[in-house]
């Protein structure tokens, strides 16, 4: 056990092991530029961004309005969840009396764990009549980004208490010896020291409502068109995937498997802008 | 610990190993998802029947039985739809008939439209159930995704082109599309006639308008009478194999007409 | 009285969420209680699933999540590992990993699906089967039971590591003994966004594991999942709600069962590795 030479072996196997993971994007990648290369190749990409309409068994390719929808349901969603997530997680670790909490956390984990086809049910018989009564057609970016802010909830909770949970308890007896209020400890030591975590809670908040599919296409309408208020319906990315995959065939298929590609892309972006944040963010 | 990982690794190796030696009775249907689940069933009283024979169904579209077909990747291909000219290499094997009709949400006091009526609910030159006689409601169109052959059957008889379509709500599957106007007072979709039906009887709060003068019923569909009704079909490329045969053969008779009914599908045949 | 008003806000929000969460499930628990019995978890679906039970699928589900997790544990760990501890926290390269894995946590699970079916199935020649389900969503699953267990790792106390070292203790000795243990809480949220992902999955198993909703014989057959069996009832088989939300009962359920497992599970194995020590 207290033989070193162990760890140059072991470093070696584990880092394979990663570069094995991490090829699997690679594969993604390469399969989908595959697949949809005939609609991309001798810029035949360009209708994508030409066209006005989504009519692809009439030749229109257009995908702007659902690259916007997509980015709006998100930023709708993020904007809900990301202050009700980590006040629910503060309620967790600080306020919550412990069987309240357990209850509550485990509230939490069904919540994750509840398959999105629920979700887009009780949007769909529950939500959207709700909204029919206040403007039709119900269906709308707005439900969807109401049913969205719900599914990632849970994920932005659950990493915030664990990183709220990991701070150090040498920095919270700190804080409280320099007489913070609790108030103070949390929102001054607390939160800052769990930024990271919290952070990369966000981040997969906001891969799960972009890529989120069966939940948003029984709930936003699917209507190709830009979302320019919050109850016109609209459709998703994901969405336009899974409605038509099945019965897609020919030029069709491919611009689906591209409208997979750009949002695949579009995620690639995220992630990278992120890790641009915290590497700023460890900097400064 | 060890020990149960090990055990669990043997357990995969060996269920791997059993399953590339499976048996050569094995049946595979890919395709339409209105048809997948009847077929299922048929399957499974097809297995009773018969010890030793495995036939597995995957859902899809028909697009995907007839391409899955064509190329051998399925030994039966579903498709909800006449086959197209391009599609004439396969034979199609019909083994029941489904129509297409109008809901409208139950509270709606309209009882009929025209063809011409409904062209133009579709294309967006009426907007609001007053100018068809019904109340001061903005209108909700419910089409269905592009590739459905749903889409394309009611295309065909309105005579419309999908991009003239003004949409609200376009949907997935059958289920979605009532739901869907079972959850608003201003919708107008279609779906399919036999689960239309039935959701009417169990007190969804949708109903059906006649079509060309006939109630949309099931009998309507059977006799012939409904203008829009389509062919549930099994499609096969070249000979099909002996089993296949049999199992087409099987789903035509007479013994699955009671599955096709519990699917709300009207049999072919005399009445 | 600020204290007072920030204490207030807290609990508002969390008795929100609450609320909502009691919205969203008391369909499932009211109309799915009501249609479930023994039979309906011991018997073979029949008419399309409107009768009969979910025995086959649940036997399906389990599967397709045993084969998932047994390959994204062991390598998810792996990966952890050599990310928190076995590279320089500046390294470019490993900073490409991240990347990567943080990219493939946001490819949508309709992506995994058709890439599951195109390698998987076809290439590979898996066919539809639970093996294909479940490496497909082994590949959804490990990025994030990743980067939730490296960062679980990277928050241990750097004192404890400086302290093993100097004990003499290798690196992967410290790991093994040390980091892992005090990592807990984060593998368990890791496992359990993984099982809670992974079994709540419809989109990536349509097209990989399959629609056959029979017994399997092997994890070679085709195996429906009961998250693509409760899309099928609601959204395509007419008169098949009832049976969904008693299977989506079964389902949430079952998610809660799997992670007080996983917890127990993890805890207990800890536990023999503080001991070993």
């Amino acid at each position: 056990m207290l033989n070193k030479h162990i760890d140059k072996p072991v470093s070696v196997l584990l880092m394979s092991i990663a570069v094995l993971c991490g090829l699997i994007l690679l594969l993604v990648l390469s399969f989908l530029v595959k697949e949809a290369w005939p609609a991309i190749n001798d810029g035949a990409w360009r209708s994508f961004l030409v066209d006005d309409a989504w009519y692809p068994l009439e030749g229109l390719f257009g995908i702007s309005p659902m690259i916007l929808a997509s980015l709006a349901m998100t930023v709708g969603a993020i904007l809900l969840a990301l202050p009700l997530g980590v006040s629910s997680a503060i309620f967790l670790v600080f306020y919550a009396p412990a069987p309240v909490g357990s209850v509550y956390r485990l509230m939490l984990n069904l919540l994750a764990g509840i398959p999105s086809v629920i979700y887009g049910l009780w949007g769909l018989t529950k939500l959207v009549p709700l909204i029919v009564q206040w403007q039709a057609p119900g269906v709308s970016l707005l439900a969807a980004i109401l049913v969205l802010t719900l599914m990632i909830l849970p994920t932005v909770a659950l990493t915030s208490a664990a990183a709220l949970t990991a701070v150090p308890q040498e920095l919270i007896a700190g804080a409280a010896a320099l007489g913070l209020t609790r108030k103070s400890q949390i929102l001054l030591v607390l939160i800052p020291a769990a930024k990271t975590g919290i952070i990369s809670g966000v981040l997969l908040a906001v891969a799960r409502a972009l890529g989120e599919t069966m939940a948003v296409l029984m709930v936003a309408g699917n209507v190709v068109q830009n979302p320019t208020s919050l109850f016109a319906p609209v459709r998703a990315l994901t969405a336009n995937i899974a409605l038509e995959m099945a019965y897609a065939t020919g030029t069709h298929r491919a611009g689906l498997f591209a409208s997979g590609l750009l949002l695949t892309l579009l995620v690639l972006l995220l992630a990278w802008l992120a890790s641009r944040l915290r590497s700023q963010a460890q900097r400064g | 610990m060890k020990k149960n990982v090990l055990c669990l690794c043997a357990l995969l190796c060996f269920s791997v190993q059993q399953g590339a030696m499976a048996s050569s009775d094995r049946l595979r249907l890919t395709g339409s998802s209105t048809v997948a689940p009847l077929i299922l069933e048929m399957a499974k009283m097809y297995e009773k029947e018969h010890d030793g024979v495995r036939i597995d169904v995957q859902t899809g579209g028909s697009s995907r039985g007839v391409n899955d077909a064509r190329l051998g990747l399925a030994d039966i291909g579903m498709a909800s739809r006449e086959l197209k000219p391009s599609e004439q290499d396969l034979k199609p094997y019909t083994i029941a008939m489904d129509g297409i009709g109008i809901i409208l949400h139950r509270s709606n006091p309209v009882t009929a439209l025209s063809q011409r009526q409904i062209t133009a609910i579709y294309k967006g030159n009426i907007h609001n159930w007053r100018e068809v006689g019904g109340e001061d409601l903005p209108i909700t169109v419910v089409n269905k995704a592009e590739g459905h052959s749903t889409l394309e059957l009611f295309l065909k008889y309105f005579s419309l082109k999908n991009s003239q379509i003004k949409a609200h709500v376009v949907i997935g599957d059958n289920q979605q599309g009532i739901k869907t106007v079972a959850g608003n007072p201003g919708a107008i979709g279609y779906v399919s006639v036999g689960t239309a039906q039935y959701e009417e009887g169990r007190g969804t709060a949708i109903k059906q308008l006649p079509m060309g003068g006939y109630a949309a019923t099931v009998a309507n569909v059977q006799n012939g009478f409904f203008p829009l009704s389509r062919p549930l079909n099994l499609v096969v490329k070249g000979e099909p194999s002996p089993l296949a045969m049999r199992f087409i053969k099987f789903a035509q008779s007479d013994a699955v007409h009671g599955l096709i009914k519990a699917q709300f599908f009207v049999p072919v045949g005399p009445l | 009285m600020k204290e007072r008003g920030f204490t207030l806000l807290i609990w508002a929000s969390a008795l929100l969420v609450a609320a909502m969460l009691l919205w969203v499930l008391s369909d499932v628990f009211i109309k799915g209680l009501s249609h479930l019995s023994w039979s309906f978890l011991m018997d073979e679906p029949s008419d399309s699933g409107r009768s009969g039970g979910i025995a086959p699928i649940l036997i399906s589900t389990l599967l397709i999540l045993l084969v998932a997790l047994f390959v994204s544990i062991p390598l998810g760990l792996a990966v952890a590992v050599w990310l928190s501890d076995f590279t320089e926290q500046r390294s470019e390269f490993a900073n490409i990993i991240r990347l990567t894995l943080d990219a493939l946590t946001g490819v949508p699970s309709i992506v995994y699906g058709l890439f599951g079916n195109a390698f998987f199935s076809i290439f590979l020649g898996l066919g539809f089967s639970i093996v294909s389900g479940g490496l497909t969503l082994a590949c959804m699953i490990l990025p994030v039971f990743i980067r939730t267990c490296e960062s679980g790792l990277s928050a241990v106390n750097n004192d404890w590591r400086k302290g093993a070292l100097a004990l003499g203790l290798s690196r992967s000795a410290t790991v093994w003994h040390i980091l892992l243990p005090a990592a807990a809480p984060a593998i368990v949220t890791g496992l359990i966004l993984g099982i809670g992902r992974a079994t709540a999955e419809t989109a990536a198993l349509i097209f990989t594991s399959g629609y056959v909703d029979r017994m399997p014989e092997s994890v070679m057959d085709s195996g429906r999942s009961l998250a693509v069996h409760i899309y099928d009832l609601s959204m395509n088989v007419t008169g098949g709600d009832d049976a969904a939300y008693a299977s989506a009962f079964v389902l949430i359920t079952l998610i809660i069962l799997l992670n007080t497992f996983a917890q127990a599970g993890v805890n207990r194995w800890l536990k023999g590795r503080l001991v070993a020590l």
